[in-house]
């Protein structure tokens, strides 16, 4: 089977996507990246290599995400791209109308607004990671609530508790304080997945139209309680598509084949499956030749040096193409 | 007596040439760096903005190599830039250096004092005011070029066929600058950078799309703050301009109000509708610039900002509106001094991206309604 590959190294999760060549999802991965990426990775690779055995071509692979840089050195990327344009062209593909997109991630949150199946604006949250999926995984730890159950246990909720949204730690002092006064916790649940809402259209989205279609995806979409809140927030249906927690990596394998094709070039740049079985090192120093002591880091596979990042000046970078 | 003074990009040039012509020692503070950043921190209120931490970072790192003098810009708020030097001269006395701080206001018709204050700096009984208008002059064609320079390489960054050859040709161009003691020899200069950049070898295909950088003037000027934005951008293929440069600066900044260039009154009454008065810093300019860089046919617009800026938080709220009046993309980028380089990264170039792939389907539509 000829397929593209996907691959979206984020700060939560990482995953892996495969789709054949009319872009049809053929398998998805969404692993946690635990701060491994390089090992996670690898893990995601073998466990798709053991699933498919020989039967599977690769024609084109992408990469996205914080990570992704680094996961294009391990893998060998036709394509590098950054989570924006994958999550709108991945976007694009199932629902051509989309004129909306909230993503919320681990650590980012984004709007991306689209016209006539074009990228016209988009913004991510600045200094404040308030919303976003790592608060609210902190969140469930506190109150015991698997991650999985959170949004479920929102939509119980008759009456919402006001929680301060702005920043997590005022929200999370807020929620402790009405718990000590006595609020059910899926009331607490509830208001907060509001608070967050009302936080992210008021810092994220500030300012922009938002149009249905809307799509709602990321990691964070799973909850329901977020997709309710945005619903009575907006007064539109927000659609979660499919695959909402691996949009990036289908938008990277889309684009990575379009590049293939577009470009010309017959082969990919994949190094192959075995390369899970190659012997990775990462070795890091610090420079010392200025004083902003760069921490530069360097990928070795087979002993080979294959990249090298970190300075500020390209001293080190620049001497070694990748 | 030996002179310092904080980085803001290459303003250093120009005041170390100043100074030096009137014999007097400058102690340029070391190039930004993590360690700068890490005294200014460390000695710096935790709620001012980045510019002021740096500018800390400097005085510490020149002080300790020997400077006894530091000259530092005032200003007139409501910003909190007017109460920088204040604030600075506080913290290093407490730290126990021993120094003399000068400040210089604004002129805004005090030119007198201005120019007085200029005497007791450089030592009045040996200079004459001729010798101060010669080394005025020596500093202002160096500025010039500097500012010259820094177009040509924002010009050439985009189109260069070997990635590093735009930087490499812009680091030895800074040092025939700086080394240039003669206002004689500026034109030769000027002639010999320019050859030197119509020399770089360029792709064949190229026609970069034009982003500029509007905002916070420190945050627009230093690199080391702005994450090298212009490199950045630059070598994701697009062309930069800045809204200010050094020399628009010091012509705002030191020239009364009546000899101000009359492009720069112009320029601000194109903030109305949205902001009709001073807000202090340059947040009036920044929603004059949207205006101005759409009109003038670029592609977008990146404001930059350090945390907690005033001005540019109020300039901030109303990009949107003029965003879609004038329907040019607007992106504002905040810096402090966590700025994660990926996440800033990503989104330069999903910004660039976005730029491209719409003007391509722009140029589209143009083919199809003139069939």
């Amino acid at each position: 089977m000829r397929c593209s590959l996907g691959i979206d190294v984020g700060s939560v999760s990482t995953n892996l996507v495969l789709l054949d060549e009319k872009n049809n999802v053929i398998r998805t991965l969404y692993l946690s990246t635990a701060g491994r990426p390089i090992e996670v990775l690898m893990e995601g690779l073998k466990m798709l290599q053991d699933e498919f055995n020989d039967s599977l071509e690769i024609i084109a692979v992408g990469t996205t995400g914080s990570g992704r840089q680094l996961a294009s050195v391990l893998v060998g990327a036709d394509i590098i791209k950054n989570e924006i344009t994958a999550h709108a062209v991945a976007a694009l593909e199932e629902y051509p109308e989309t004129q909306t997109i909230l993503e919320i991630g681990g650590q980012d949150s984004k709007i991306i607004i689209l016209k006539n199946k074009i990228v016209v604006d988009f913004a991510m949250n600045t200094v404040c990671a308030a919303g976003t999926g790592s608060f609210l995984d902190r969140q469930a730890q506190r109150l015991g609530i698997p991650i999985e159950e959170f949004g479920k246990m929102a939509l119980k909720s008759s009456i919402p508790t006001r929680i301060a949204g702005r920043c997590a730690v005022f929200a999370e002092s807020d929620m402790i304080h009405k718990q000590q006064m006595g609020h059910k916790v899926e009331d607490i649940i509830w208001g907060l997945c509001q608070a967050l809402v009302r936080n992210y259209l008021a810092n994220v989205a500030k300012g922009k139209e938002i149009r249905p279609l809307v799509l709602f995806q990321g990691g964070v979409a799973a909850n329901s309680g977020i997709k309710k809140a945005f619903e009575e927030e907006l007064g539109l249906n927000v659609i979660v598509p499919k695959h909402y927690n691996v949009m990036g990596a289908i938008g990277a394998a889309i684009l990575a084949k379009k590049h293939i094709m577009q470009s010309g070039r017959k082969r990919t740049n994949f190094l192959g499956f075995n390369t899970t079985l190659r012997n990775y090192e990462v070795k890091a120093f610090e420079c010392k030749g200025c004083p902003n002591s760069c921490e530069i880091i360097q990928i070795y596979g087979n002993e080979r040096l294959m990249a090298r990042w970190g300075d500020k000046c390209g001293k080190w970078s620049s001497s070694l193409a990748v | 007596m030996k002179i310092t003074f904080p980085h803001m990009g290459n303003i250093y040039i120009p005041l170390k040439s100043f100074f030096e012509s009137l014999e007097v020692e400058v102690v340029v503070p070391p190039p930004c760096s993590k360690k700068t950043i890490e005294l200014g921190l460390k000695y710096s209120p935790e709620f001012a903005c980045l510019p002021l931490k740096i500018n800390v970072g400097n005085f510490i790192e020149a002080l300790e190599n020997g400077a006894d003098t530091i000259i530092m810009a005032g200003g007139v708020g409501p910003c909190r830039f007017g109460y920088y030097a204040e604030v600075q001269r506080e913290i290093l006395k407490d730290l126990g250096y021993e120094f003399n701080m000068v400040v210089l206001e604004p002129p805004r018709g005090h030119f007198l004092e201005l120019f007085h204050k200029l005497l007791t700096i450089t030592n009045k009984r040996k200079h004459t005011y001729m010798d101060i208008i010669k080394a005025g002059k020596l500093a202002w064609e160096k500025a010039m070029l500097l500012d010259e320079l820094d177009v040509l390489a924002c010009k050439a960054r985009p189109r260069e066929a070997l990635t590093g050859q735009t930087d490499k040709c812009y680091r030895i161009a800074i040092e025939m600058i700086d080394r240039t003691k003669e206002i004689s020899g500026i034109k030769q200069l000027r002639q010999e950078i320019k050859i030197m950049f119509d020399d770089i070898k360029t792709r064949v295909e190229s026609n970069p799309p034009r982003i500029g950088i509007i905002g916070e003037i420190y945050t627009v000027l230093e690199p080391y703050a702005n994450l090298n934005i212009e490199k950045q951008l630059g070598e994701m293929g697009a062309e930069v301009y800045r809204s200010i440069y050094i020399t628009d600066w010091l012509r705002h900044n030191l020239l009364p109000s009546s000899l101000k260039p009359r492009e720069y009154k112009m320029l601000l009454e194109m903030s109305k509708p949205y902001i009709n008065c001073f807000i202090g810093g340059h947040g009036q300019e920044t929603v004059a610039q949207v205006a101005r860089l759409a009109r003038e046919g670029f592609n977008g617009v990146i404001q930059l900002l350090p945390f907690t800026c005033m001005p540019e938080i109020v300039a901030k709220s109303v990009l949107p509106s003029a965003s879609k009046k004038y329907s040019i993309p607007v992106m504002t980028l905040v810096l402090d001094e966590h700025a994660a380089e990926a996440g800033f990264r990503t989104r330069l170039e999903a910004f660039v991206d976005m730029i491209n792939h719409k003007s391509e389907v722009e140029s589209l539509d143009e083919v199809f309604t003139r069939n």
